[in-house]
């Protein structure tokens, strides 16, 4: 059986699911039902100075649903804990003290003074605690009073306040990253200049789930009004995905341990982050949305497929997929592949037809009877079909050998790797180095 | 005296009175709101989907269901109503098994196709709930139609003219509206008088002056038709129906189904019809299945069809035949009536040979056997009666050439009474639609331009 155990900047759990810093986490009832769930740790929800912040007491989120009304995304306006400070020390010491061998995280944010970090250190090293994470993502409310996504969007803002931590705490220091930037490779970097231990990512995305049409005011409403929330879930998972492999194969934070969030809903969404090249994965929605239980089913799920792989540990994922994440300039021109339709499988309903035809090359034919075929020579392997096929595995792209005709250009395929960095249409193409 | 299904001979109130109301409500519930959306979420919205040639009105199903997905029931219904004006009873009665659903690529896939009859019930609820006309009159042309008979082809055939913006009187010899919509579907393909309700919407267009208790061939003629109005549009149905040509075909107690079943159409009060202790339908089609299943709900306790051929020959789909048989129906096939045995004048029990088939055709065998019966029901088809004189026939039906026009000048003629196309209601609302833009183009001159 693997080995599901993880030991992420000296944080040790007996699996490499924790729960995010959000509500699941908020407070000391709900976190020791998350351990006796299953979960391995959890980041506690975003901790601040005296007085307590005080929430919206209208609605908090709004969403996106898929068929059945299954949650697709999640917004949410809700700011940090509005608990008391010492109300969550006392509860996070007390909760550690019975859960040792799980991770206990804790999410900070205050005023960006260094004063504000030094004072706050101490209280949290006093719990217990394994580490903490700084919150750097918040995109709204907080961000309005210059914390969370204001101090993540200023890579020096980040390189200072990790450096103060720091200096001040012996606890490894999480930067939670906010994905409301244009390149995320800054940030991250910073952290890193500042002597972080790791960085986790995405926070929320800005986002306006939807207007409703009668009041015209966005959702969540609150009282005919609404502001930008920040969006997860399912359908944020791509954009994390990327953010974390950017990270992964920079030069500068390459080997940066990297604490994977954004859609994380099953053993799969976990084990792609870890093949990106982090070493553990935190979720939220998927708790919102399913309870605590899920997490039983990322246990068994990544344990088999490791199973089924032999990977006997996760540090053996963790990575696997980043050296083949490169450039659009270095994808090999030289692969050809072309749409192959399963005719035992086909259902004949016609949407590769259709979306071939109306928005690709042209290059599927269609009988009077409903059978659909590919035109070898129009076909340029785009993979439309392909994704909207609603049969899985009916269409496929198969890659042609080297040395076939490929029908659409009229030349054999030729052997061997060549990208556009030489490519003759290139005007700045450069000759291969010898 | 209570009554009970093993009361001997012929009774009523053979079953606790609320159960009638259960046996003869809506067959299925219809969808709610998220179930509809749920159910439409299954739809692939296919490329010249095999759904819509499946149907005779050519519904843009793809489209409809997709309406529906995205919260536009009233325009979903739009464009059922756009094609097929009597969508709502379609949903309900049309064997979608055989049409629609039996063509939805995810029946091949999974055999369980998008439940399209289910979605257009609930679109066509929802707008018709309303209780607006979704359709405008186009500018009165000034020209007069008759349509004759207010079954599903003629209700098409005045929608569609008093749409195109003409004036249309509708006849009909019976009391109600609605053809076999009204007389003769079962009760719980139907139930809440839809039959009625459907008839009232659709003549809110306007336009369409509605005359019941008038038969052609006795308060009216056809020449009188011809010579009143710009056209006349024929849409009788089959109001004959076919003997057994045996002994006892006459004793008491031996009806036509379709006679029993518009009786029970019109019985307000279903526990105060009589049916017998063991009932018999002679017939393997859709009004013998009908007559069958409503026995039974009456209280029968024993319901036997007869049918001469095998299974597969039968009329009734698969799906009506299941449903007989879990309604606790009994279905002997491969065997004909030869004698109808009687006791004091009413019929006790039916004598049937088994059939033999082969390529030369049909014979009755020499083994024969006896089933009691009370009370048995002829279904074995229904026929064109008193066609007019001059109209050239097609078989024993009228014979019509695309646009359904007859071999008479400003005749027209769609539905049941027509050859060609099954005898269902959908085929019968899209030939009375035809009809209805043939004569549109017609009068107006539109072929002749087009032609030029
Ligand atoms: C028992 C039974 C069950 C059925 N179940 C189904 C089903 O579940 N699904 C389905 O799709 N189809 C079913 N059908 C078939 C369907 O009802 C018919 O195909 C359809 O009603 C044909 O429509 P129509 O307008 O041609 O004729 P009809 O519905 O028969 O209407 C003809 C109208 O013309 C009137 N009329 C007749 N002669 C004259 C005259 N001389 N003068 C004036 N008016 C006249 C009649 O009174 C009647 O109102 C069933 C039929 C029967 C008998
Ligand atoms: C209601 C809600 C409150 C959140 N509060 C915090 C918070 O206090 N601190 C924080 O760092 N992240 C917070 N987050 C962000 C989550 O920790 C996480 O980064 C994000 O939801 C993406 O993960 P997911 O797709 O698994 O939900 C919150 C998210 C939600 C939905
Ligand atoms: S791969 Fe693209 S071009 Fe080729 S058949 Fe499919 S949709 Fe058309």
């Amino acid at each position: 059986m693997a080995d599901l155990s993880s030991d992420f900047v000296g944080i040790k759990s007996p699996n490499p699911f924790w729960l995010a810093s959000a509500p699941p986490t908020d407070k000391e009832y709900n976190v020791r039902r998350a351990f006796d769930a299953g979960w391995g740790g959890v980041v506690w929800k975003t901790l601040g100075q005296d007085p307590h912040v005080v929430n919206v007491n209208g609605p908090r989120y709004g969403a996106i649903w898929g068929a059945d009304r299954r949650l697709l995304g999640l917004n949410n306006i809700e700011l940090i804990t509005d608990r008391p400070l010492e109300v969550n020390l006392r509860e996070i010491k007390a909760v550690k003290r019975d859960y040792p061998d799980r991770a206990m995280v804790v999410s900070l944010m205050v005023p960006c003074e260094e004063q504000a970090w030094k004072e706050i250190l101490p209280l949290v090293e006093a719990t217990g605690a394994d580490g903490i994470e700084l919150n750097f993502g918040c995109p709204h409310g907080m961000s309005e009073r210059g914390m969370g996504a204001a101090v993540g969007q200023v890579p020096e803002y980040i390189e200072m306040v990790a450096r103060w931590c720091k200096q001040t705490t012996r606890m490894p220091v999480i930067v939670k990253l906010t994905p409301n930037i244009t390149d995320i490779r800054y940030p991250a970097r910073a952290a890193k200049a500042g002597g972080a231990d790791a960085v986790s990512l995405i926070n929320t995305i800005n986002s306006i789930t939807s207007v409703n049409l009668d009041t015209m005011s966005p959702e969540p409403s609150i009282d005919g009004k609404g502001s930008h929330g920040g969006f997860c879930g399912p359908a944020v998972k791509p954009i994390a995905l990327n953010m974390v492999a950017e990270i992964a194969r920079d030069a500068e934070t390459a080997g940066m341990p990297i604490s994977g969030i954004g859609g994380v809903t099953t053993w799969r969404d976990a084990a792609e982050f870890l093949a990106l090249g982090c070493g553990n994965v935190q979720v939220c929605t998927a708790a919102m949305t399913y309870g605590f239980k899920v997490v039983q089913e990322m246990i068994s799920g990544l344990s088999e497929w490791m199973d089924q792989k032999g990977y006997v540990s996760v540090a053996e994922v963790s990575g696997r997929a980043v050296p083949n994440v490169t450039d659009w300039q270095y994808l090999n021109l030289n692969y050809v592949a072309k749409a192959r339709i399963d005719q035992a499988a086909c259902i004949k309903c016609g949407r590769c037809y259709a979306a071939c035809e109306d928005t690709s090359h042209q290059a599927i034919a269609m009988s009077p009877t409903r059978v659909f075929t590919v035109k070898d020579d129009e076909c340029v392997g785009c993979n439309l079909c392909v994704n909207v096929c609603p049969v899985e595995d009916c269409i496929t792209l198969e890659p042609l050998s080297a040395g076939t005709l490929d029908e659409r250009t009229g030349e054999a395929v030729k052997p061997g790797y060549a990208n556009w960095t030489s490519h003759p249409n290139n005007p700045a193409s450069t000759t291969a180095a010898e | 005296m209570a009554h009970s299904p093993t009361t001997p001979g012929i009774a009523a109130g053979r079953l606790a009175k609320d159960a009638y109301r259960g046996n003869f409500a809506d067959l299925y519930a219809p969808l709610g709101p998220h179930e509809a959306i749920v159910a439409a979420d299954r739809c692939y919205f296919c490329h010249d989907a095999p759904c819509i040639t499946a149907c005779p009105t050519e519904i843009d199903i793809p489209l409809f269901i997709r309406q529906i997905q995205t919260g536009t029931a009233d325009a979903a219904a739009r464009t059922i109503f756009d094609q097929n004006i009597l969508g709502g009873m379609c949903a309900r009665v049309c064997p979608t098994e055989t049409l629609c659903e039996g063509a939805c690529v995810r029946e091949a896939a999974e055999g369980k196709p998008v439940q399209i009859g289910q979605l257009q019930r609930f679109a066509t609820d929802s707008l018709m709930a309303a209780d607006t006309h979704p359709f405008v009159r186009a500018t009165p042309t000034g020209r007069q139609i008759a349509v004759v008979g207010a079954g599903p082809a003629g209700l098409a055939c005045a929608h569609r003219l008093a749409l195109r913006g003409h004036d249309v009187v509708v006849f009909d010899a019976r009391k109600k509206p609605g053809g076999l919509n009204e007389y003769g579907i079962a009760t719980y393909k139907a139930a809440g008088n839809f039959a009625q309700r459907e008839v009232a919407w659709l003549l809110s267009i306007g336009g369409i002056t509605l005359r019941t208790g008038v038969r052609l061939g006795r308060e009216l003629s056809l020449a009188e038709l011809q010579d009143d109005f710009d056209a006349v549009f024929l849409g009788v149905g089959l109001a004959g129906v076919n003997g057994l040509q045996i002994e006892g075909d006459d004793y008491d107690n031996v009806h036509d189904a379709v006679d029993f079943i518009a009786r029970l159409r019109q019985a307000t009060d279903k526990s105060k019809l009589p049916v017998g202790r063991h009932v018999l339908v002679i017939g393997g089609g859709m009004t013998a299945v009908d007559a069958a299943v409503q026995s039974k709900l009456l209280g029968a306790e024993h319901v036997t069809m007869v049918y001469r051929r095998g299974r597969d020959r039968m009329g009734a789909s698969d799906y009506e035949q299941t449903h007989a048989t879990s309604t606790g129906v009994r279905i002997i096939t491969g065997a004909s009536p030869v004698r109808i045995l009687a006791r004091d004048g009413k019929v006790d029990a039916v004598e049937f040979a088994y059939t033999e088939e082969d390529r030369s055709g049909m014979r009755l065998g020499d083994e024969t056997f006896c089933i009691p019966a009370d009370q048995v029901f002829k279904a074995i088809g229904q026929r064109l009666d008193d066609a007019p004189a001059g109209l050239t026939l097609d078989g024993a039906k009228i014979g019509v050439s695309a646009g359904g026009r007859t071999s008479l000048p400003g005749v027209w003629a769609g539905g049941d009474c027509v050859s060609g196309g099954e005898d269902l209601t959908v085929t019968a609302v899209a030939q009375g639609r035809d009809a209805a833009e043939d004569i549109h183009a017609a009068l107006m001159g539109l072929n002749a331009l087009a032609a030029e």
